[in-house]
């Protein structure tokens, strides 16, 4: 039997109001183990803790508990000065009298016998305490971002900046994002591209930063500190090295009518292309499913007039392995398909365009040269109608992609569209039937009272019910106005939806590789909602931009920095240590089942053939299973669903919480 | 009244409490112009228990039961079935209907469609 | 615990340490009262019961035992209290095969927000309890001095 020493707080009055500390320390100093116990006004104060390392060396104290506070309040307090003392400072256990005890009860003769009851529960499991080391593990010093967007761009320069190699893994043959099909930003109206180049430009010269564009993640191994990624470089058939983007092959290339999707296929490429003039790298693509030399075998033109030599039409998608000591996700959005919503006539005509496309018309690089076009007819049109939240904020099944959620950039990117329309055609009526105008943010309600007041922008509440294409071409637009409980009818030339944002379909599938959870709308479940914002509950993966919920720019960039400065935080360490109470396996019981490895939420289980031969028994070789303590996490999962009891977990074992049990129902 | 707002929740097996008073229905309405109160007034009406003045109104007969606003509705309120639950609370009190059955055919005219036609017997007969 | 021969219960709860574990702290934060008898023990997640700790507390001469975790969905180790939740449900189904009154067992989840929940939640737990009496059947009598 461990000698025990006991420790029991007052708290001030906190506990000894409604506990008799006296009678809880002397009682406790009877139990069989014990061979020290007192109390004191306050344990956590220094002079608290000096009683316990001075008991601990005098008494030679083999196990401590500390009758207190809340254990999620000082156990790290009272572990120290345990530590101090010399003994293991897992050898102690904290009684929690105070917030389940003595602020709960008023009756000091039920507290008093609950505050023992609690720490005879803790005396019978100190007494099956396991001194526990936490152990370490090296940090590779070298994080990934997958996606090239603002979110991702912005976080691999915060990690460059700091020293730290980032490598920036991007599925499109450029880095950018949606930024760059953006026109305008609100509530400054600076142009998208003057303010996101130098950025890119930046990420290409920063010798910190290797970007991996054209590829995607293949498999994730490993965990905090220390993962292995595969990440797949798609064949784009140019030398990434010989090209220099000059862009004869785009011009020459004779497949001319591929839908564009820097233009969301308002308009057409080539099959050999370079996304858009600003594209980091600047380097061309060929389109392996269009280039008449990739799929027949003839042509073979952007060979002859490409004076690098960077055509190769034999490249192969290479497979890259590196390690990495942090992974940011920041895999972005899309604008939901809205062909569901026969009601706005998406589908049906051409002058129907959701609001990303209408950035598109809206900038200079754009189909319409940034001419405020029709697409049918190429008419400035005179009266456009802005619909607001279509697929956000939406219970129903009916249309099957709608979103419960509010996008939340929809209100302000609307009024920006609004206002641009009648700064640049002030001929131009312009209505935006919303729900709610919801703007918080700085500087974000007065931009929009601004396309109210001095844009003369027409605002009503209440929803588009309907848009009927006409023989005319001009499109009916049948909506109800709620403050005047009138149903309006416009006749519009143009009508833009506000369509909702969801994560890219690439998350759901990254996120099974990194283990890290999602929420039933495929953004990323960030670790805590309020105070680990940034961080993945799967250690060592972190959140940037729209990948964790709905973001505008000023938001992503300010949460990509916040997810740089945790990688910073975490790569600046040589080592981790882990948390020490992990499961562990008893080879000797273990049957190689797989049970606990089925349970595991952190692939932390592995097994292998092992050898336990003795020479009296001759040859055997069973199957095992082995915990990786640096990816465990300590849940327990395992330990109940293993069949032969061979699955345990430290600090909780099995033993410690029966004896638990027992000294509270005797 | 409340009792009637019961009748008429349960008749209909709408919660109007899901509403976000987006005016979709009223916006999708073809009868809109027709109507007294207007689909969204029925949700917020019905969610106050103010059943006794949609029950006084035309309106519940003028809607055409096309459910439009059912199939529009993005958050499934369905305010189709509160008026036809309305309607229903009518009909139950004895003597109040707004037609006698025989009236109808001396109605319909060959333009009428059908879904009407049926929707009409639904609406005042008993 | 036996004052005037009033029957008290004695009641284990299973509280994981990141939701409900940090409920009932907050219940005392707020000075919600319940009854003493509720003792509670802290587990890493509600997946890491083992449905023969409960057996264990009956057999003991527990009354009633609970087990709160996080709200499904909200689990700090993404899927665990799923697993309590089955688990559970295949326990008490044998417990009341064995007689045991469905009452005296119950999962409840608490997140680390709900103390006025879990206060709640104790106090009408110890009153059903209280109303159920003693547990005689499975508590095994050679653990009794």
């Amino acid at each position: 039997m461990r000698r025990i020493g006991v420790f029991v707080c007052h708290c001030g009055t906190n506990i000894a109001g409604t506990v008799d500390v006296k009678t809880v320390a002397e009682t406790l100093g009877k139990e069989p183990a014990v061979v020290y116990a007192t109390d004191y006004p306050y344990m956590c104060s220094e002079a608290g803790q000096n009683i316990i390392k001075d008991a601990i060396k005098e008494y030679k104290l083999e196990g401590v508990v500390v009758c207190s506070c809340s254990p999620r309040m000082h156990e790290a307090t009272f572990r120290k000065a345990v530590s101090a003392a010399g003994l293991n400072p897992y050898l102690l256990e904290v009684a929690n009298i105070r917030e389940q005890c003595s602020w709960i009860h008023k009756d000091m003769e039920a507290g008093t016998a609950k505050a023992i009851v609690l720490g005879r529960a803790a005396i019978a499991k100190v007494q099956l305490n396991a001194p526990l080391i936490a152990g370490e593990s090296p940090v590779v010093k070298r994080a990934l971002v997958i996606g090239g967007g603002i979110a991702g761009i912005q976080t691999a320069l915060d990690i460059a900046d700091a020293g730290y190699p980032v490598d920036i893994v991007e599925k499109e043959p450029t880095i950018g994002g949606k930024m760059t099909q953006i026109d305008k930003t609100f509530p400054t109206l600076d142009c998208s591209s003057c303010i996101l180049t130098p950025k890119m430009v930046e990420c290409a010269q920063n010798e910190n930063i290797t970007i991996y564009s054209y590829s995607e993640v293949e498999a994730v191994t490993g965990f905090v500190g220390n993962f292995s990624v595969k990440i797949r470089r798609k064949a784009r058939f140019v030398d990434e090295n010989k090209c220099t983007g000059c862009g004869v092959c785009t011009e020459k290339c004779p497949v001319k009518n591929v839908p564009d999707e820097y233009n969301l296929g308002l308009s057409n490429r080539h099959a050999a292309y370079i996304p858009f003039a600003q594209a980091i790298p600047n380097v061309a693509v060929l389109d392996k499913n269009r280039c008449i030399k990739l799929t027949k075998g003839k042509c073979g033109l952007c060979s002859t007039v490409c004076s690098a030599g960077a055509i190769d039409y034999e490249q192969k998608e290479t497979i890259v392995e590196e390690k990495y000591g942090a992974i940011v996700a920041a895999t972005g959005y899309n604008p939901i398909k809205i062909d569901g919503y026969d009601e706005f006539a998406y589908s049906q005509s051409k002058d129907v365009v959701t609001s990303l496309e209408f950035e598109r018309i809206l900038k200079a690089d754009g189909p319409t040269d940034g001419h405020l076009q029709r697409l049918s007819d190429g008419k400035q049109p005179k009266t456009i109608v802005f619909v607001q939240c279509v697929g956000s904020r939406e219970s129903g099944s009916s249309h099957g992609c709608g979103k419960e959620y509010c996008s939340k950039i929809c209100c302000m990117y609307t009024a920006k569209h609004a206002m641009l329309c009648r700064e640049k055609y002030p001929d131009t009526d312009v209505y935006v039937f919303y729900i709610d105008v919801r703007t918080p943010g700085k500087n974000y309600d007065e931009f929009y009272r601004r396309a109210v007041e001095q844009y003369g922008v027409h605002y009503i509440k209440g929803m588009v019910g309907k848009v009927a294409p006409q023989a005319d071409g001009s499109l009916m637009v049948q909506a109800s106005d709620l403050i005047s409980n009138e149903q309006l009818h416009v006749k519009a030339d143009m009508v833009v939806l506000a369509a909702a944002i969801e994560p890219d379909k690439s998350a759901r599938p990254l996120a099974t590789m990194l283990t890290a959870s999602m929420d039933t709308n495929d953004f990323f479940t960030e670790a805590h909602a309020k105070l680990r914002p940034v961080e993945s509950p799967t250690a060592g993966v972190f959140l940037s931009g729209v990948c964790q919920g709905p973001k505008d720019i000023p938001e992503t960039v300010a949460q990509a920095g916040a997810a740089a400065s945790k990688v910073i935080g975490l790569l600046a360490k040589d080592k981790l240590s882990c948390n020490p109470c992990v499961a562990h396996s008893n080879e000797m019981m273990c049957n190689g089942c797989s049970s606990c490895a089925n349970v595991c939420p952190y692939g932390a289980i592995t097994y292998a053939d092992k050898d336990f031969s003795r020479r009296q028994d001759g040859s055997m070789i069973r199957r095992v299973a082995s915990v990786n303590e640096a990816v465990c996490q300590g849940c327990g999962a395992c330990t109940v669903a293993c069949p032969s009891g061979a699955m345990d977990l430290k600090g909780f074992s099995t033993s410690q919480i029966m004896a638990e049990v027992d000294a509270i129902c005797k | 009244m409340a009792d009637l707002k019961e009748q008429v929740l349960t008749a209909s097996g709408v919660n109007p409490l899901k509403c976000m008073r987006c005016g979709k229905c009223s916006g999708t309405c073809p009868s809109y112009d027709a109507m007294e109160y207007h689909p969204h007034q029925f949700v917020y009406m019905v969610e106050k228990g103010d059943i006794e003045t949609l029950m006084k109104s035309e309106s519940i007969y003028k809607c055409l039961s096309c459910f439009a606003c059912i199939e529009r509705c993005p958050r499934d309120v369905e305010p189709a079935k509160l008026v036809e639950a309305v309607r229903l609370a009518v009909i139950r009190q004895q003597g109040q209907n707004h037609l006698k059955p025989q009236q109808v055919p001396e109605m319909l005219d060959e333009e009428l469609p059908q879904q009407a036609i049926v929707s009409a017997f639904r609406k005042y007969s008993k | 615990m036996q004052v005037n021969n009033e029957f008290r219960p004695k009641i284990v709860a299973f509280c994981c340490n990141w939701c409900s574990y940090a409920g009932a702290d907050l219940a005392g934060t707020n000075r919600a009262n319940y009854p003493a008898d509720v003792k509670i023990i802290r587990v890493p997640c509600s997946c890491r019961v083992n449905p023969m700790f409960i057996l264990r507390a009956f057999q003991r001469g527990a009354d009633g035992v609970i087990l709160c975790g996080c709200h499904p969905g909200d689990c700090h180790y993404t899927t665990g209290n799923y697993y309590a939740r089955r688990r559970m449900t295949m326990l008490f189904s044998m417990l009341s095969y064995l007689g045991i009154e469905k009452g005296r067992t119950r999962v409840e989840w608490v997140s680390a927000a709900e103390g006025a929940k879990f206060a709640a939640t104790m106090n009408e737990f110890v009153e059903t309890i209280t109303a159920l009496g003693e547990n005689k059947r499975l508590e095994d009598l050679r653990c009794k001095k």
